[in-house]
C-alpha cells in the first residue's frame, strides 16, 4: 500500500491544520462572546456608577439618622427609618414564607406520588405564582388582605373602626410572603433532591418513620439550601416596591413602625418618590445615590452571600456521592 | 474480657414478637409485581436461623428484590404489589397487625453502597439506639463500643469517635454501616452485595466479619460473587429470572447441584 | 398470573403506613398537615384571581356609571317605576331600599333633583356629560369627545369627564415591551450560546453566575439608573426631543429581563445531550457550526420558552417604566413617552376613590394583566415540559 503523498507532509504537523480560515465561525463566536461581555458590562456600569456616586454621601451618620420631612441636605439627612421599615417588613415576611415554603417543598419531594394530578396542579400553581407581576400582588394585597380580611377583622374586633382595614405592615409582609414563596420552594426542593436517597433508605431500614427520617436526617442536611432560599427571598422582597405601594408604605412617618398595623417607610419607595417628584434633582442627587447604595448593599450583598453558600453546598454534595 | 451487658430495648407488649424458638424465615408462594410485570414468581423457601444464607444468580434475577421484601423496604416503591406470605418466627410480616417500623428493628439491612450519615462515627452508631428510646449516655457509650467492636472497627476509630464518618475509607464506612445496623440488635441482618464496591482487602475484612457475626445473628446475603458465596455461606439459593431454581447447602450447590441451570451458572457457562 | 392495570393500581403500595396508622397517629397527622399546607399554594393563585377580579367585577358587568348627567326621575313619578329601577337610580342596595319608608325615599329623590340642578348650565347640554364612560364601547373604541377634532383614544381619568380608553395603555405596554425584548433577546440568547457551547469551562463558571447576578439588582435601582444616567446618554447619542421616553424605558426593561431569558435559554442549550455535540465535533465541525446547526435547533423549544417567559416578565414590570415614563401619550413613536398598564395602576391607584369607577377600572386592568401573564406562563412551562421530556423520555 503506497503512502499518500501530499505537499503538506513536508512540514510536520501540517496534516491537521484547517484548510482555510473559517470566517463565519470566528465572526459569530466573537459576536456571542461580545454579547456576553456587553451584558457583564451593563452589570458593571450600573454597579460602578452607583458605588462611585453613592459612596461620598454614605456614612454611619447617614445610615443612622432619622430625617425630617423634606429635609434635603445630604450632610444632615438620613435613611434610618427606611432601613428599619424595609427590615421589619422583610422579617415579618420571613416568619410566614419559610414554614410554608419549606413544608410545601417537603411534600413535593418526599411525599407526593409522582404522577398524581394534585402534584401537577401544585407545581403549576407554584410556577404561576412565580410569574405574577408584582403590581398584581399589590392589587391582591389591597383587594384581599386589606379590603376583605382587614375590614372583616375590624368589624369583629373594633366595631368597624379602621384599624386593620387599611395599609399596614402585616398586610405588606403577607403580600410579599405570597410573592416570594416560589423562591423558597424551589431552593428547598433543590437542596432536598441533592441528598442521596441512600441516606433515607439507611434511616428507614433502621426502623425510623418517614417523619423521623425527614426531621433527623434530611432536613439537617438541607439546612444550608433552605437558608439560601430564605436569603434569596429576603433579597428579592427588600428590593420590591410595587407590592407595597398600596399595602403599607408611606413617604413620611413621624415615628418608627412598632405595631403590625402601622405603616412604614421604605428605601426603594423613597428612591422612587424622590427621583420622580423632587423639585430640585441636583440637590437630591447625592441623597438618592447614597440611598440606592444602601439598598444595593442590602439586596445585592445578600444575593452574593446566597450564591456563595449555594456553590459551597454544591461542592460538598459532589464529595458525598 | 468483661461481658458488656446489652441494654434492653423496650418492646411494646401489644406488638407481636418473633417466636422465642428463634427467628427463622419462611417464604411461602411469594410473587411480587411492579405494576403489572411480575418480578418474583411463586417463591417458596425456608431459611434457617443463625446461619448465613446466600442468594446468588445473574443480574436482574430478583435476588435483591426478594431480600428487600424481608424487611419490607419494597413498600417504599409506589407500584409494588405482593402476593403470598413471608413468615418470620411464624408471624406473617405482611399481616394486618404488623407495624413495619417494629419489623425493621428486628430485621436490619446493610446496603451495597455504604451510606453513613453525615454525622460523627459515634452518632451514626447511636442513631438507631436513640430512635428506639435509649437516652442514658453511659448505656449509649457502652452499646456503641460493643457494636464497633463486633464489627471489627473499634480499634481503628476509638480515638476519633466524634470525627465525621465521611472521613473513613470505603471499607471502614461499610463496617460502620454494619455496626450501625447491629447496634439495635436485630435478629436478622440482610446484606445486599455489601462488598461489591470494595477492594479485595476490605472485602476480606467484611467476609471475616460475617463469619463472626453469624454466631449472634441470622444473615441473608445477596452476592453476585459466587466465590464469596462459597466462602462464607452455609446455605445457598440460586435464582434465575424471578424464580427460585435451587436451594440447598452451599457445599452441595457448588459441588453437585441438582439442576442443570444451577450447574451452568456456578461453573460459569453463563452469568 | 398477570394483574390487570386496574387491579394493580387498586392495591395500596405504601402498605406499612396503612396498617401503621393505628400505631402511629402522629405520623399520619403530620402527613395530612404537610399536604394541606402544600395545597395552600393552589389556594393562593385562586385567591389572587378571585379578589382582583372581585373588585373589577362591576366594570365587567356594566354596573358602573360615570355619566354626570343622567335622566332625572321627578319625585312625583316615583311610583311608576319598579323597585329595581329606583334602587339603581338612588344607588341603594336592596336591603337599604327595603329599610326605608316612602317619605325617606321621596326626600332622596328630591336630593337627586337638586344635585342635577347644581350642574353648570354649559355642562348640562354637553353631549359628553351624558355618557357613561365606563361602558365597553368607550373603553376600547376611539371616541370624538367635545373639544377634539376627531375620534381619539384617550386615557384621562381626571377631570369632570373621565375618559377611560385603555387602548393607549395597551399600546404603551406593547411598545416598551417590544423594545425591551428586541434589545434583550439577541443579547441573552447570544450570551447563552456562548456560555453554554463556546466558552471554556472556567469562563463558564464565572460568566453564568455573573449574568444571573444582574437579576439581583432591584428594579427600582435599574429604573433609577435609567432615569439619571441612561436617559442622558441615549439623548446625546440619538438626539431626540423627549428625554424620558419609551425607548429609554424599553432598554432599561431589557436590562432587567436579560437574566431570565439567559437563564432558561442556557439551561435549554445545556440540556441537549452531549452525544449530539460530540458526534458533530467528531465529524470535523467547528464549535460554532455545532452550536448553530445542531445544538440550537435542538434547544429551540427551550429558547422559545425563555422568550415567552421573558415577555411575561416584561409586561409585568412596573418600577422601571414608572420611573422613566410619566405621561400617557397615544402614539406609535418610540421616542415619545408612554404609560404601560402596570405603571398606570401603580401611579393612579393612590388617587382613585376606593370603590369608585376609576378604582374598579384599574383593578380590571390588573385582572387582564394577571390573565395575560398566566397564559404566557402556562405556555412557557408547557413548552419547557415537552422539551425536557422529549430529551429524556421519548428519545
Amino acid at each position: 500500500m503506497s503512502e499518500v503523498q501530499s505537499p503538506k507532509s513536508e512540514v510536520p504537523g501540517r496534516h491537521f491544520r484547517a484548510e482555510k480560515f473559517d470566517f463565519w465561525s470566528f465572526f459569530f463566536s466573537g459576536l456571542t462572546g461580545l454579547a456576553t461581555l456587553f451584558i457583564l458590562g451593563i452589570l458593571a456600569t450600573i454597579l460602578i456608577n452607583i458605588i462611585a456616586n453613592g459612596w461620598p454621601g454614605f456614612s454611619w451618620h447617614f445610615v443612622s439618622t432619622t430625617p425630617k420631612k423634606d429635609f434635603f441636605d445630604i450632610h444632615t439627612t438620613g435613611v434610618f427609618p427606611m432601613i428599619v421599615g424595609t427590615t421589619f417588613r422583610v422579617l415579618v415576611m420571613t416568619i410566614f414564607v419559610i414554614p410554608v415554603g419549606v413544608i410545601t417543598a417537603i411534600y413535593l419531594t418526599e411525599y407526593a406520588p409522582s404522577n398524581s394530578l394534585i402534584t401537577r396542579i401544585i407545581r403549576a400553581a407554584v410556577n404561576n405564582l412565580a410569574g405574577v407581576p408584582s403590581i398584581v400582588f399589590g392589587l391582591f394585597g389591597l383587594g384581599f388582605f386589606i379590603n376583605f380580611i382587614g375590614k372583616n377583622l375590624d368589624v369583629l374586633l373594633h366595631n368597624a373602626n379602621a384599624v386593620w382595614g387599611q395599609p399596614a405592615l402585616v398586610w405588606a409582609s403577607l403580600t410579599l410572603a405570597v410573592m416570594t414563596v416560589p423562591v423558597v420552594i424551589v431552593a428547598t426542593e433543590e437542596s432536598l433532591k441533592a441528598i442521596p436517597p441512600g441516606l433515607r433508605e439507611a434511616s428507614l431500614a433502621l426502623g425510623a418513620t418517614k417523619l423521623e427520617t425527614i426531621l433527623k436526617i434530611v432536613l439537617p442536611q438541607a439546612l444550608p439550601g433552605i437558608m439560601t432560599g430564605g436569603i434569596l427571598a429576603v433579597s428579592r422582597a427588600a428590593g420590591e416596591v410595587a407590592p407595597i405601594l398600596f399595602t403599607g408604605v408611606a413617604y413620611y412617618m413621624a415615628s418608627l413602625p412598632t405595631h403590625l398595623s402601622d405603616q412604614f417607610m421604605d428605601l426603594g419607595y423613597h428612591v422612587f418618590v424622590l427621583s420622580t417628584q423632587s423639585p430640585n434633582i441636583e440637590q437630591t442627587r447625592p441623597i438618592l445615590y447614597a440611598t440606592v447604595l444602601v439598598l444595593l448593599l442590602l439586596t445585592f450583598a445578600l444575593n452574593i452571600v446566597a450564591i456563595i453558600i449555594r456553590s459551597n453546598i454544591r461542592r460538598k454534595m459532589r464529595s458525598l456521592h | 474480657m468483661a461481658e458488656i451487658s446489652m441494654p434492653k430495648l423496650e418492646v411494646a407488649a401489644a406488638k407481636p414478637t418473633l417466636s422465642p424458638a428463634g427467628p427463622f424465615i419462611q417464604i411461602e408462594s411469594l410473587s411480587l409485581f411492579y405494576g403489572t410485570s411480575k418480578a418474583l414468581k411463586n417463591i417458596s423457601v425456608s431459611l434457617g436461623e443463625k446461619v448465613v444464607t446466600a442468594f446468588i444468580g445473574p443480574s436482574g434475577c430478583g435476588k435483591s428484590t426478594l431480600l428487600r421484601c424481608l424487611n419490607r423496604m419494597n413498600d417504599l416503591i409506589d407500584s409494588v404489589h405482593i402476593e403470598g406470605a413471608i413468615k418470620i418466627g411464624g408471624h406473617d410480616i405482611y399481616g394486618p397487625e404488623v407495624d413495619v417500623i417494629e419489623l425493621r428493628k428486628r430485621v436490619g439491612m446493610v446496603f451495597q453502597k455504604s451510606n453513613p450519615f453525615p454525622k460523627s462515627i459515634y452518632e451514626n452508631v447511636a442513631y438507631g439506639l436513640r430512635l428506639h428510646g435509649l437516652k442514658n449516655k453511659s448505656e449509649l457509650d457502652a452499646a456503641v463500643e460493643k457494636s464497633l467492636q463486633q464489627s471489627a472497627l473499634w480499634d481503628e476509630v476509638k480515638d476519633r469517635l466524634h470525627a465525621s464518618a465521611l472521613g473513613l475509607s470505603g471499607g471502614q464506612q461499610q463496617r460502620l454501616c454494619i455496626a450501625r445496623a447491629i447496634a439495635i440488635r436485630p435478629e436478622i441482618i440482610l446484606m445486599d452485595e455489601p462488598a461489591s464496591a470494595l477492594d479485595p482487602i476490605a472485602t476480606a475484612h467484611i467476609e471475616e466479619l460475617i463469619l463472626e457475626l453469624k454466631k449472634d445473628f441470622t444473615i441473608v446475603i445477596v452476592t453476585h460473587n459466587m466465590q464469596q458465596a462459597a466462602r462464607i455461606s452455609d446455605f445457598t439459593a440460586f435464582f434465575y429470572l424471578g424464580e427460585l431454581i435451587e436451594y440447598d447447602t452451599t457445599a452441595k450447590i457448588f459441588t453437585n447441584p441438582a439442576k442443570k441451570q444451577t450447574e451452568d451458572y456456578v461453573t460459569g457457562r453463563f452469568g | 398470573m398477570q394483574l390487570s392495570q386496574k387491579e394493580a393500581r387498586r392495591t395500596p403500595g405504601w402498605m406499612g403506613i396503612q396498617r401503621g396508622h393505628k400505631a402511629r397517629p402522629l405520623e399520619w397527622l403530620a402527613e395530612k398537615f404537610i399536604f394541606l399546607v402544600s395545597l395552600s399554594t393552589i389556594l393562593m393563585v385562586f385567591l389572587i384571581f378571585v379578589f382582583v377580579a372581585r373588585e373589577a367585577l362591576p366594570v365587567f358587568l356594566g354596573d358602573t356609571d360615570t355619566a354626570l348627567v343622567s335622566p332625572v326621575i321627578p319625585p312625583a313619578e316615583m311610583d311608576h317605576h319598579s323597585p329595581a329601577e329606583l334602587e339603581k337610580y338612588l344607588e341603594l342596595t336592596p336591603a337599604q331600599f327595603k329599610a326605608m319608608d316612602h317619605d325617606t325615599l321621596m326626600s332622596l329623590m328630591d336630593v337627586k333633583v337638586e344635585a342635577a340642578n347644581d350642574i353648570p348650565e354649559s355642562f348640562r347640554n354637553s353631549r359628553d356629560a351624558r355618557i357613561n364612560t365606563t361602558e365597553w364601547r368607550y373603553l376600547l373604541l376611539p371616541h370624538q369627545w367635545d373639544d377634539y377634532q376627531k375620534p381619539e383614544y384617550i386615557w384621562q381619568p381626571v377631570g369632570q369627564i373621565k375618559k377611560f380608553n385603555i387602548i393607549p395603555l395597551f399600546v404603551g405596554t406593547l411598545k416598551i415591551t417590544l423594545i425591551g425584548l428586541l434589545f434583550a433577546v439577541p443579547l441573552a440568547v447570544g450570551a447563552a450560546i456562548y456560555v453554554s457551547q463556546l466558552a471554556r469551562p472556567r469562563t463558564r463558571e464565572i460568566a453564568k453566575p455573573a449574568i444571573e447576578l444582574l437579576s439581583g439588582i432591584p428594579s427600582v435601582v435599574v429604573g433609577f439608573f435609567a432615569l439619571l444616567v441612561l436617559a442622558t446618554v441615549l439623548q446625546k447619542i440619538f438626539g431626540y426631543q423627549t428625554r424620558l421616553n419609551a425607548f429609554v424605558a424599553g432598554m432599561a426593561l431589557g436590562f432587567a429581563v436579560i437574566p431570565i431569558i439567559f437563564s432558561i435559554a442556557e439551561d435549554a442549550l445545556t440540556s441537549v445531550p452531549r452525544a449530539y455535540t460530540q458526534a458533530a465535533l467528531a465529524l470535523g465541525a467547528s464549535r460554532w457550526q455545532t452550536a448553530w446547526q445542531i445544538v440550537l435547533p435542538a434547544a429551540l423549544p427551550g429558547v422559545f420558552a425563555a422568550t415567552v417567559l421573558g415577555f411575561g416578565r416584561a409586561i409585568g414590570e412596573t418600577m422601571i417604566v414608572l420611573m422613566v415614563c410619566s405621561a400617557s401619550v397615544m402614539s406609535w413613536s418610540v421616542f415619545d413617552s408612554a404609560r404601560s398598564i402596570t405603571t398606570t395602576i401603580a401611579a393612579e391607584m393612590a388617587e382613585a376613590v376606593n370603590g369608585g369607577p376609576h378604582y374598579r377600572i384599574l383593578f380590571m386592568l390588573g385582572a387582564l394583566l394577571f390573565a395575560a401573564t398566566f397564559v404566557s406562563n402556562m405556555i412557557g412551562d408547557f413548552v419547557i415540559h415537552r422539551f425536557k421530556t422529549k430529551l429524556e423520555g421519548k428519545r
